[in-house]
């Protein structure tokens, strides 16, 4: 019973002041710290800009991307690459019109493919192992000898960079962000935008926020704003009980950044897209730690429980007879995507046989299956367990250190692949199992958010967006890419800005709602009311909604708000930034209703179903339709298909690109 | 037999997560620092092992194992629905995460 007198009333460990208010003000706000925040931090500092970064954890590995990357999307301006920027956003095109997949959209995606190298490039000079420097790899077919740059998935175009030192690359940003001088709050959650006059659509001056150890209040003044959040998740399902190591998305991203925006009447878009939950906690195992064949995995041979493989197929079901065909694309074939992943033909690439759920079903494979490590070639072994497990996000310590420490061997054992319904294994990714059908997810990704134009432009004056706080966010290199360059226009703006001004009522305003919670004793606690609002989400916002489902929804979300949440308790700091968390999770919530409202139509690639309106993808609603409160009340508009080449956009990427990107 | 009991809350799940060494540890607080949830939290004496005051907010990156100073001092586990296992290729012998008389660890690092 050692940790007994610590689960008795032990006071706080940090001095709390709760109120005391903290003033700072700078040329450029990053609000977020994760890669895309450190990236826009980094970029406005060296532009000259006094920069301030605000982050719910430690900048140091905080955000989605803390704990590492091990592969570099859309390099294509690198020397081995043989797609250009143009050719890429040509093929990204064919993911569809609302988003690139992992990629970003039109302006995401060939802001990325314009500077992903680059971004990569400026993570070497602050230290991160890029490149094979040991010679681990000579002679492996995805190694470059001349430049020792490594590839992955598709090695004939060479696009895809191996990182072989993504594990600390949060590391190096923090330590580039201290030596350029830019004041970091870590700990310190924002709570609200700070408006012109206090006003719902102007210019965005400022930002409030709350210390999570301390209580402490901030004011921030800026004369620009970086909103890299992060994207809400956990609406659906939020399970400390059952989570734990599964949870892809990382746990703090509650989405007070789309909350904040829509209180400031900045439009948001697309955040009526769901999808089923997969890598949902209970069912899954931790990310990356079961035998499968997906992303770091790919593409590792397969065999059932009797040693039986599984064949690889390429995209027309031609067997596959060598490991090395697994990373060509298919005779005449430009390149290919893992797997299915694009609803393109052009793109399908190399996959496990996409019938293995009926084939397991017949009894033709046993399982559990396996992941054959010792049959792979050398170098690819060491490539998925040793480079791409070893670097990837949460995989050093959780999957490569613990699983070896504990006798894992690859160049020996199999690694199980969890036991799932057959019907699961068709996606390869197995580690993630799918939960109930109520339990959505807001996508990988591009979930919905900030509407934004060429300059990552919110509607908002002196608002600019970055990461999955865009609606059309991405991975690792997309969050880097729109870092960079959202600060370059943050920096620009605030060169011409006027001096912000902060509107005290707001500031008291904010002040109140902050801190009620820690003015209660009784009432509910942030855990049960987090649960309920997820049931709230999943009965009323689920798989399928109509007009009905959703105005209930809506009403109930609200006398929630007037009963539980309003009686909600806070004992110390960090219940208080939970709780502050569940009234945001109120806001996202009627967010998502509000944007579900607003489209009148079934939609197959946001996987949105609603039953007063069946039919799937009328042409007419073939477009962003976006939302944004007025004077408190929701106006909806749109935006059309590839509106970045409409006018007043420029007609090609490449003319819009030189027109805004600041270089 | 010891015939004391004690009127507790139930325990948490997971229960604890990450497991500090009360031999090894220096009491610096860099585990706490780096934890993006404050899973972690500074002993109220100072120089102690911190507290693991929410396991059940741990989102398993491991970072406060990466960060700490002194080798074997913290380390994290699996909870126990989540413990992967594996099959010996040449041998046929099954191992788990977690299990009796586990093999002897495989020391090689990572690449890079």
């Amino acid at each position: 019973m050692a940790e007994s007198k610590y689960t008795q009333a032990t006071e706080w460990p940090y001095p709390v002041n709760y109120g005391k208010e903290n003033e700072d003000a700078a040329d450029v706000l990053v609000l977020g710290g994760g890669i895309a925040g450190c990236h826009a931090a980094i970029s406005a500092a060296k532009r000259g800009a006094k920069v301030i970064v605000v982050d719910k954890g430690a900048v140091i590995r905080s955000g989605l991307g803390g704990t590492g990357v091990d592969h570099w999307h859309l390099a294509c301006t690198n020397p081995c690459s043989k797609i250009t920027p143009e050719e890429m956003v040509g093929l990204l095109k064919k993911f569809g019109d609302y988003f690139y997949l992992e990629f970003g959209n039109g302006i995401t995606g060939y802001i990325t493919c314009k500077e992903s190298y680059d971004a990569l490039l400026d993570c070497e000079k602050t230290g991160v192992k890029v490149r094979d420097v040991d010679d681990e790899f000579v002679g492996a077919p995805f190694r470059d000898e001349k430049t020792k740059l490594m590839f992955a998935y598709d090695y004939e175009n060479k696009y895809c960079i191996r990182v072989n030192g993504g594990a600390n690359i949060k590391v190096a940003l923090y330590n580039e962000l201290k030596r350029l001088g830019a004041k970091i709050y870590d700990h310190v959650m924002a709570t609200s935008l700070l408006t012109e006059g206090g006003k719902q659509g102007a210019r965005v001056v400022g930002a409030t926020g709350v210390n999570a150890r301390t209580g402490e209040f901030y004011i921030f003044k800026a004369k620009s704003t970086v909103l890299s959040t992060g994207a809400p998740a956990g609406l659906w399902i939020f399970s400390t009980e059952l989570a734990g190591a599964t949870l892809f998305q990382e746990p703090n991203l509650t989405g007070e950044g789309t909350a904040m925006a829509w209180q400031a009447g900045a439009e948001l878009t697309m955040l009526e897209r769901s999808s089923a939950m997969i890598a949902s906690g209970g069912f899954s195992y931790p990310m990356y730690g079961t035998g499968n064949a997906h992303n770091t995995w790919y593409a590792c041979t397969i065999v059932d429980a009797n040693g039986k493989e599984i064949p690889w197929v390429d995209r027309d079901g031609k067997i596959l007879k060598t490991v090395s065909e697994r990373y060509r694309p298919a005779p005449g074939q430009k390149t290919f995507f893992y797997g299915r992943m694009s609803p393109s033909y052009e793109l399908w690439g190399p996959t496990i046989i996409p019938d293995l759920p009926e084939r397991i079903m017949k009894g033709e494979f046993k399982l559990p299956l396996y992941a054959d490590l010792p049959s792979m070639p050398e170098h690819e072994r060491r490539a998925i367990w040793g480079l791409m497990i070893g670097h990837e996000g949460k995989t050093r310590i959780p999957i490569y250190d613990r699983y070896t420490k504990a006798g894992f061997d690859p160049d020996k054992d199999m690694l199980q692949a969890n036991v799932m319904p057959p019907e699961q294994y068709v996606f390869s990714a197995w580690w993630g199992s799918f939960g109930p059908r109520q339990w959505r997810t807001g996508g990988f990704a591009a979930g919905g958010g900030l509407a934004f134009d060429w300059d990552l432009k919110t509607s908002l004056e002196g608002l600019y967006v970055a990461g999955m706080t865009t609606f059309a966010g991405g991975d690792h290199s997309v969050a880097a890419c729109s870092g960079r360059y959202a600060a370059r226009k943050a920096v620009k703006y605030a060169q011409i800005a006027g001096k912000p001004v902060i509107e005290r009522k707001q500031v008291d305003k904010e002040k109140a709602r902050v801190y009620a919670p820690v003015t209660r004793k009784d009432g509910v606690g942030w855990k049960e009311l987090r649960a309920g609002l997820c049931r709230i989400m999943q009965d009323y916002c689920g798989e399928y909604k109509s007009e009905e489902t959703l105005k209930t929804g809506l009403r109930w979300f609200n006398s929630i708000r007037e009963s539980e949440a309003s009686m909600a308790y806070a004992r110390n700091p960090h219940e208080l930034e939970r709780t502050l968390e569940c009234l945001t999770h109120i806001t996202v919530g009627e967010i998502v209703m509000h944007a579900s409202l607003a489209r009148k139509a079934s939609s197959m690639p946001l996987e949105f179903k609603r039953l007063d309106y069946p039919e799937m993808d009328p042409p007419e609603w073939n477009k962003f339709v976006t939302i944004r409160l007025e004077n408190e009340d929701v106006k909806v508009g749109e935006l059309p298909f590839n509106y970045w080449l409409l006018p007043p956009n420029a007609p090609t990427y490449e003319e819009n690109y030189q027109k805004h990107c600041d270089l | 037999m010891y015939n004391k009991a004690y009127m507790v809350s139930n325990p948490m799940t997971p229960n604890q997560a990450v497991f500090i060494s009360p031999e090894f540890c220096n009491g610096c607080n860099t585990c706490v620092d780096v934890c993006r949830s404050d899973v972690l939290v500074p002993n109220p004496e100072k120089g102690k092992p911190p507290i693991v005051l929410y396991p059940d907010e741990c989102w398993f990156g491991g970072c406060c194992v990466a960060h700490c100073p002194v080798p074997g001092a913290i380390r994290m586990e699996h909870p126990l629905n989540q413990r992967a296992g594996w099959k010996r290729k040449e041998t046929g012998e099954y191992f788990r995460i977690g299990m009796k008389n586990p093999p002897p660890p495989n020391t090689r690092p990572p690449v890079g």
